[in-house]
């Protein structure tokens, strides 16, 4: 057995420190050791994208990395998106289009639609579903979602018109 | 803000589109799943799996593996007690215990690749998963029988010595592959062909799929000092799971408390039980909790997919286009103990057509393959893609228009199917009356290789067993609890009922699915059965709720009863224009002890008919095929929220979609699944799909308060004969097997 | 996954010295995205697992009109392909990192650890073949340069001795009135494995009416992925032409003896081959500047 190791990362925002053995993903991390159960294993072999979650902005799937790896990485998960008081735009939107059935694959399309959006404010339908394609939903047939994410984007240009 | 938001201000019930209960825990991660439950002290369960197809278990040492650090306990079929040769009703499927069990844990045999034949508990998902390498199993190995065909022929090794062919004539003599052989018979078959101008004859085999809800198997156990064993399972079915586990464990219900959680998807699937008795001797063995999640792997090597199939079928019809006679022989793969869905195969098959002779015989086939569960209109897609080709092919050969043809031949209400019952109250005419004047099937298709198609299908539904229950507040809001497990959506769609009835807002009512020690016995949610039957225990339990506060009126006011009245949200009575008081108020006197029961036994319930129209684009070099267009059209006598019906509509269609073109599980001649995996078990992604139009049409089920029929299968029957129609039409071929994948094509066109 | 032990050295020769001294396996991990998948799938025992991505030089992507382009070992597709104006000139090498995955898998899955995983469908190898690529390659003995065409040896083996890595990838800065592209078949739109994938470069006369050279090169039809040398040799001197291009896939075509598997046939494959050949030309020939 090796021995456990401190890493060190802010996650949703909050400096963290926790154990881990070298072997556990950072799915197992976030899930088992930290309590960040919002992402979700699907398939751990980088297919489904259940489990996405940014790394240093950038989107990645958390089954296929190691814990270790987000040493000194900033790390945000479905949870870090809203607080108990208000929901972000995205997760607005797919509450008002119906985006989800049996919810599962849903916080991966959310962290991965803010992946998108942060890159591409107004994307096209295309766009969406090229960029989605590496989240699978079963019960969707992925129409509401697209149309969540196209009201997503609408709320937050919206509210940052309202900031302008 | 968008428009939709003050519509879902609104509080008018039934029709409109409220936003989801559990919608806002579920974008936030915080809705628990069964993966999700963790609980103080919790160890992890991992099953040891067959590696063989088909073997006699000679010896199991688990002595290894108990000796590990890390590892608590280790379980095999022995820690089970002997169970019933007893089947039961499960959604559309049966279950019986004693294969049941074997199921659970392999005793004499395995009979599959990924067939559990032990269980542990360890300190680590990884400690648990390295130890069962420990496990030693001595198998004698048998030959694999995964041909359904071959598995029917008498030179065949059988896979249960004891079974013999439950026929319409009788039981069979020598043990036998086909454990049931089932017919429907109607009219005069030989005078039926010898009507006919044309006759078509086809073959066609699709192979298992499976129903790759995105959340695995997922149970956790644990046994209090009273005896009570509780166990959080992503079932379908609280009081389903908690009956297989009874008799599994030979235990009294009463004991065991089965809290559902939120579920990662179902669609049939997670009916059967499979990890919940191995969390339970686990948990109850290392007297801690025990956590039991599937791999993906296991999903798919380890729990029932739909079931693969071989059928022949024959039409006749007349110059005039009437179809005169069918004829099919339906060979169901049942995996690993019986069970297939040929039944509702066969009831499916051609249940949307008014049909004067015919016959079906289906056969219930054992093969080593994992047993088959209900996916989503079990049976149904199977038959309907040779039924709805064949139709197709006659109408082509009759120079007759498809649908014109179907609608010549088309069901309605008083036709008497094959199988003998009556339809009630359908709507196929009318569901080919909109594909007929929807601007899809009129537009022009664009380029060369493409082609577009059409099937219409029905399924039968379910109705069965619901409870809810109403608690009144004192400020007027309400609670309801149900039995039923949430899958996608039913606790908003079963409160939208209740509130409608209660006359109060939508956002006062509290709807929450509840453990089994709560509630009475409800039904699993299958048959696309829980917002029709349940909802109608809410109406019910509504009934109940006003009914008595009518007497607490009579009394307050010392009217008569009969002449208390409730609108719009205030009590009155006829005997006086003075008196009134609010459903709130009087809730508010009242202090909180109001309770409504409704316990329902649905047996008068409505199937629902559905069609699809597709348009695709076949690239003829690399056999690919793309889905260009599709709208489906569907029967939802009342769509209680047209949302989640659309949402049912799009899931079940692209469901079919991927059924048709992309999933299947593939097998080497020794029956190892080669595609054990989603990248190479292929399910659609967002960009190999069209957004699908959603046409709902309402043609009411009268027995119904609100005319609802179930909605949630019937879209998956149709889009995989209407894609073949569509290609058939883009190349000029049928293809006859599923998944229609650029291999096959390919073969088709003959280039390769 | 059984357990390892985790190092997360900053320089090279740290890493050799790492690779070197420790008794047993040791494995190199950038992206991840195959390494973690086989490491849970075979349950296989690793005892050191060395982590590359601190190296600075294996997560550059750089151009330079001398060495051409080149890729760090480590560098993310999603960084390869944001790295566009230096890459303009190497088409193959974006269409081949923007079909890997999708968007999670692009910002980690490397075109170093494609190489190194030698599997024969890897897309980025079929790419970086086709252009001429040189793998730059760094062990206790001292570097090496190994053409990519030599680097994979067998289904998930190279040729790195113990103590070896795999620093850099460097693509030739390409010819005047030179084109690529590299394209594969997959039975869905993405998020899928390739079937066969054919990438090719193609280098035209000053005119642009004469094929002086090309480089095809095919994945998922072979042990390893392959260069088609008799079909790329059969274009010199041709005029693009679909005739031209189809000679060209049925010599390509003629060369392979694929095996038949869950994702494809071999009679599929082969006729595969054939179809993308012929239309990975026509694209790399347009990319050079021919007008038909």
């Amino acid at each position: 057995m090796s021995k456990k190791q401190v890493v060190s990362s802010t996650i949703n925002g909050q400096q963290v420190e926790f154990l881990t053995e070298p072997q556990q993903s950072l799915l197992e991390c976030l899930r088992d050791t930290l309590g960040l159960t919002g992402s979700k294993e699907g398939c751990n072999d980088g297919n489904c994208g259940a489990c996405s979650v940014l790394i240093d902005d950038r989107l990645v799937n958390a089954c296929l990395m190691l814990g270790m790896e987000i040493d000194g990485k900033d790390v945000v998960t479905v949870e870090g998106l809203s607080n108990i008081h208000e929901l972000h735009p995205i997760q607005e939107a797919f509450v008002l289009e119906d985006g989800l059935q049996c919810g599962y694959c849903t916080p991966g399309f959310i962290v991965a639609t803010k992946a998108l959006l942060d890159k591409n404010a107004n994307p096209t339908e295309d766009e969406i579903r090229f960029w989605l394609a590496g989240n699978l939903c079963r019960c969707t047939g992925y129409d509401k979602i697209v149309r969540s994410v196209r009201l997503a984007s609408q709320l937050m240009n919206d509210a940052n018109e309202d900031l302008q | 803000m968008s428009k939709k938001m003050i519509e879902r201000d609104k509080h008018i019930s039934v029709g409109t589109r409220p936003e989801r209960m559990d919608a806002k825990d579920k974008v936030t991660g915080h809705a628990l799943y069964g993966t999700d439950i963790s609980l103080p002290g919790l160890l992890h369960g991992r099953v040891l799996r067959s590696p063989h197809a088909h073997a006699r278990i000679v010896s199991i040492d688990t002595s290894k593996a108990e000796a590990l650090p890390g590892v608590f306990a280790v379980v095999i079929a022995n820690d089970l007690p002997e169970a019933d040769d007893r089947t039961e009703k499960a959604g559309e499927s049966t279950i019986n215990y004693k294969f049941l069990r074997d199921n659970n844990l392999a005793s004499d045999k395995v009979l599959y690749v990924g067939h559990a034949v032990a269980a542990l508990a360890a300190k680590s998902p990884d400690v648990a998963q390295t130890a069962l390498e420990s496990i030693e199993v001595e198998y004698e190995i048998l030959e694999p029988v995964l041909d359904v065909r071959h598995a029917m022929s008498d030179q065949t090794q059988v896979l249960h010595e004891q079974i013999r062919t439950d026929g319409p004539d009788g039981s069979g003599d020598t043990p036998s592959n086909i454990a049931q052989h089932i017919r429907h018979v109607k009219g005069d078959l030989n005078k039926g062909f010898s009507d006919a101008d044309v006759i078509v004859e086809r073959e066609f085999t699709t192979v298992p799929v499976h129903q790759s809800y995105l959340e695995s198997h997922a149970a956790t156990a644990v046994w209090s000092m009273d005896g009570t064993l509780t166990i959080y399972s992503s079932t379908q079915g609280a009081f389903l799971a908690r009956n297989q586990v009874s008799e599994l464990l030979q235990y009294p219900m009463a004991k065991i408390k089965v809290i559902p959680t939120e579920v990662g998807g179902a669609f049939g699937g997670k009916n059967p039980t499979y990890v919940e008795a191995p969390a339970a001797l686990l948990a109850r063995k290392t007297g801690r909790p025990v956590r039991v999640v599937m791999s993906r792997e296991e999903v798919i090597l380890g729990t029932g997919p739909g079931s693969g199939t071989a059928i022949k079928v024959k039409v006749g019809a007349t110059k005039l286009g009437k179809i005169t006679a069918v004829q099919a022989e339906l060979c169901y793969e049942a995996g690993a103990y019986p069970g297939s869905p040929v039944h509702p195969g066969a009831m499916a098959m051609f249940a949307a057509y008014d049909i004067p002779n015919g016959q079906i015989d289906g056969y219930d086939v054992l093969v080593n393959k994992p047993r088959v569960a209900a996916y989503r209109a079990p049976g149904a897609p199977q038959s309907a893609f040779a039924c709805e080709q064949i139709i197709d092919e006659v109408a082509q050969n009759l120079g007759m228009d498809g649908v014109e043809f179907r609608m010549k031949n088309a069901a309605s209400e008083g036709t008497v199917r094959l199988d003998g019952s009556l339809h009630k109250s359908i709507a196929i005419k009318e569901i080919l009356g909109v594909i007929e004047d929807h601007p899809h099937y009129n537009e022009p298709i664009e380029g060369p290789n493409q082609g577009r198609g059409v099937a219409i299908g029905f399924w039968d539904n379910w109705g069965a067993r619901s409870s809810v229950e109403i608690n009144v507040n004192s400020d007027g809001t309400v609670n309801l609890i149900s039995g039923s497990v949430d899958l996608t959506g039913s606790r908003t769609t079963v409160a939208m009922q209740a509130a409608d009835v209660l006359e109060i807002p939508f956002d006062n009512v509290k709807s929450s699915m509840v453990d089994t020690d709560s509630i009475s016995y409800t039904d699993t949610s299958a048959g696309s059965r829980t917002t029709m039957a349940t909802g109608l225990a809410a109406v019910e339990a509504a009934r109940d709720v006003l009914a008595k506060l009518k007497v607490e009126v009579a009394d307050m006011w010392n009217v008569s009863l009969d002449s208390v009245i409730y609108s719009q949200g205030v009590f009155g009575t006829t005997e006086s224009n003075s008196e009134s008081i609010t459903f709130a108020d009087l809730a508010a006197k009242l202090s909180g002890q109001i309770n409504g029961h409704g316990n329902v036994n649905v047996e008068n319930w409505a199937g629902a008919g559905g069609g699809t129209i597709v348009d695709v684009e076949v690239d003829p070099e690399t056999g690919q095929v793309k889905v260009l267009r599709c709208t489906a059209i569907q029967n939802a006598g009342k769509a209680i929220h047209p949302g989640h019906v659309e949402g049912q509509m799009q899931g079940g269609v692209v469901q079919g979609i991927g059924w048709a073109l992309y999933e299947g599980y593939q097998y080497d001649e020794l029956g190892h699944v080669l595609n054990a995996n989603l990248l190479d078990y292929k399910l659609p992604t967002s960009l190999d799909v069209p957004s699908v139009e959603a046409v709902i049409i309402e043609k009411p089920f009268p027995s119904n308060p609100y005319g609802a029929r179930g909605v949630g299968e019937t879209p998956i029957i149709s889009p995989a004969p209407a894609i073949a129609n569509a290609i058939q039409q883009a190349l000029g071929k049928r293809i006859d097997q599923l998944p229609m994948t650029p291999t096959r094509l390919l073969e088709k066109i003959g280039v390769i | 996954m059984k357990t390892f032990a985790y190092e997360a050295p900053v320089t090279i020769d740290q890493t050799i010295t790492l690779m070197s001294q420790t008794q047993g396996q040791t494995l190199l991990l950038a992206g991840g995205t195959d390494l973690l998948v086989q490491l849970r799938a075979s349950n296989t025992d690793v005892d050191l697992v060395i982590d590359v991505k601190n190296i600075p030089e294996l997560n550059q992507v750089i151009y330079d009109e001398f060495l051409g382009l080149v890729i760090g070992a480590a560098a993310p597709c999603s960084q390869i392909y944001e790295s566009s104006p230096i890459l303009e000139n190497f088409p193959a090498i974006i269409d081949a990192a923007t079909i890997i995955g999708g968007k999670a898998i692009q910002n980690r899955a490397s075109f170093g650890g494609n190489l190194c995983n030698a599997s024969p469908s890897g897309d980025a190898i079929g790419a970086m073949m086709s252009l001429g690529a040189i793998c730059n390659v760094v062990g206790l003995e001292g570097a090496r340069n190994i053409p990519i065409e030599e680097f994979c040896i067998a289904p998930g083996k190279n040729v790195l001795a113990k103590g070896e890595m795999l620093i850099s990838i460097q693509i030739p800065c390409p010819k005047p009135n030179s084109g690529s592209n590299y394209q594969r078949f997959t039975p869905r739109a993405e998020m899928d494995i390739a079937v066969a994938g054919v990438g090719a470069s193609i280098e035209l006369n000053s005119d642009l009416d004469r094929i002086l050279s090309a480089r095809i090169a095919l994945i998922a039809v072979a042990p390893t992925p392959v260069l088609a040398t008799e079909a790329s040799e059969s274009l010199i001197g041709q005029k693009p032409s679909r005739s031209t291009f189809e000679n060209a896939a049925n010599v390509a075509k003629e060369t392979i003896s694929p095996i038949t598997d869950v994702r494809g046939s071999a009679a599929q494959r082969k006729h595969l081959i054939g179809v993308l050949t012929r239309r990975c030309l026509d694209i790399a020939v347009n990319r050079a500047g021919y007008v038909s």
